[in-house]
């Protein structure tokens, strides 16, 4: 077991050093999390905004289901993807198991319910001041969703933002469905929970690093994002 | 020898008929039959909880009532448009408001620069064109929401106490933008509790007292003399209970 002082040193060294295996297990981890985002957002955006604005059956148990399904477990998610991408499951002849596109899946379950659930409270809310101006102009339900989407656009920054948080930190499922491999599944949380139990804490302490930087830098981003459109009056 | 001759009622664009609409178990629109006449300016006056606005959005198609029809000839949804005493603007620029309006009106995307064009020069908006719409001072607000309601050219306006809280300069460019648009020949419907407004617009005035019609008459005879106890009291500024 290393010093913290030495794990430190070394940590940093490895971050500036641009450690090829430690840049790879970060190149892998923003793909992963960044398309898990991405794509729970183009599924949570719309369906919040459905949840919101629609009149459909079944609407409220929806709402509760998703609200519910924000505290979803993680390794309850990795076990449910493993068993649709394994062998045996009904996706098995995929091949997905093990491979970053079952980690992106599972994170995609988990973020999705996030994304959609505050998306429908601020759509909602903006609803409620836009509906009589959006119907004396003759809206459909598809218009109005598509300009309560638009003009909510820097406020659902802040559900992406929630998603995004939560799939960066985000390890039982990937560690579920990826396998933590080296260079193929390996990722920034998988990578700290293994060198950890190795005691590789130099490696484990420049991946906590970055993963802090990443997020910090992320946050600042969109909150920069967000407070420029409040002073114009976007927001 | 002068033959009187008994003149044909002014042609109509809209008609509410015996229109019934109950709230909380209170009757806040009762029985009632009002008429816009299809030219000029028709002012509906009244105390508050007359049902002027409720009126309003009945005419707009917003509210159903219990009872009751609202009787027109507009086949498109375009063709009655309403603007609120407090105006919702998107949260863009005023041109990106205007277009916004116009794409919902299914103006064709070549034709909206052109038109947007026409509608800033029509609202004196162009100084703040590209400004963001929630930005501006609550008079431009209001020009904003007028000139976006008038985008696909409605044949009947409606205008809810549009320059309520308005300072005398703002209520003058909204003023103006009012007579213009009448005198493209929509019909304007305006609600407002301002004597002075309707004396300066109107050319008809409906006047509302719970809920029910108590007196139509034209503007000048209405500011004239009043028929109508109701409406004498309201003039003389008392409070009608």
């Amino acid at each position: 077991m290393q010093g913290f002082g030495d794990a430190f040193a070394a940590a940093f060294a490895l971050i500036v050093g641009f450690d090829a295996d430690l840049m790879e297990i970060v190149l892998l981890s923003l793909r992963v999390t960044l398309s898990a985002v991405a794509l729970a957002c183009i599924i949570g955006f719309p369906l919040g905004a459905a949840l919101a604005v629609g009149r459909f059956p079944f609407r409220t148990t929806l709402t509760v289901l998703i609200n519910a399904l924000m505290g979803l477990p993680p390794v309850v998610v990795g076990l449910g993807v493993y068993l649709m991408l394994s062998r045996a499951g009904p996706f098995g002849a995929l091949g997905l198991l093990y491979t970053p596109t079952a980690m992106i899946i599972a994170q995609t379950i988990l973020v999705t319910p996030i994304v959609a659930a505050l998306t429908r409270q601020i759509v909602a809310d903006l609803d409620t001041e836009y509906h009589e101006t959006l119907r004396s102009m003759g809206a459909g339900r598809a218009a109005r969703i598509g300009t309560l989407l638009w003009d909510g656009r820097f406020a659902l920054m802040t559900a992406a933002l929630a998603g995004l948080g939560r799939a960066l930190a985000e390890v039982g499922a990937v560690m579920i469905v990826g396998g933590n491999i080296d260079h193929v599944t390996r990722v920034m949380t998988t990578a700290i929970a293994l060198e950890t139990s190795k005691g590789e804490l130099a490696v484990a302490l420049g991946l906590g690093i970055i993963l802090m930087i990443l997020s910090i830098v992320i946050n600042a981003l969109l909150m920069g994002a967000r407070s420029a459109s409040e002073r114009a009056a976007y927001a | 020898m002068l033959r009187l001759v008994k003149s044909a009622p002014p042609p109509l664009a809209l008609r509410l008929d015996n229109i019934s609409l109950c709230r909380g178990g209170r009757m806040v629109v009762d029985s009632l039959d009002l008429d816009v006449p299809a030219q000029g300016i028709t002012a509906i006056m009244g105390p508050n909880g007359a049902g002027k606005s409720l009126s309003l959005r009945i005419m707009a198609g917003l509210v159903a009532p219990d009872r009751g029809a609202c009787r027109h000839d507009f086949t498109g949804k375009q063709d009655i448009a309403l603007v609120f005493q407090k105006p919702v603007l998107l949260r863009r620029t005023v041109r990106a408001n205007l277009a916004h309006a116009l794409a919902l009106y299914g103006v064709p995307r070549a034709r909206r620069k052109v038109r947007i064009a026409e509608l800033l020069e029509f609202g004196r908006l162009g100084p703040i064109a590209d400004s963001p719409a929630r930005a501006l001072s609550g008079g431009e607000q209001q020009r904003v929401a007028m000139v976006r309601a008038l985008a696909a050219k409605p044949k009947l306006l409606l205008l809810d106490e549009p320059t309520a809280s308005l300072d005398p300069q703002a209520t003058d460019a909204i003023e103006t933008l009012i007579r213009d648009t009448a005198a493209k020949g929509a019909a304007v419907v305006i609600v407002t509790h301002d004597r002075g407004q309707a004396t300066r617009l109107a050319d008809h005035v409906r006047f509302m007292h719970k809920g029910t019609l108590v007196e139509a008459a034209p503007a000048s005879d209405f500011m004239l003399a009043q028929k109508s106890p109701e409406a004498q009291a309201y003039l003389a500024g008392k409070l009608l209970l």
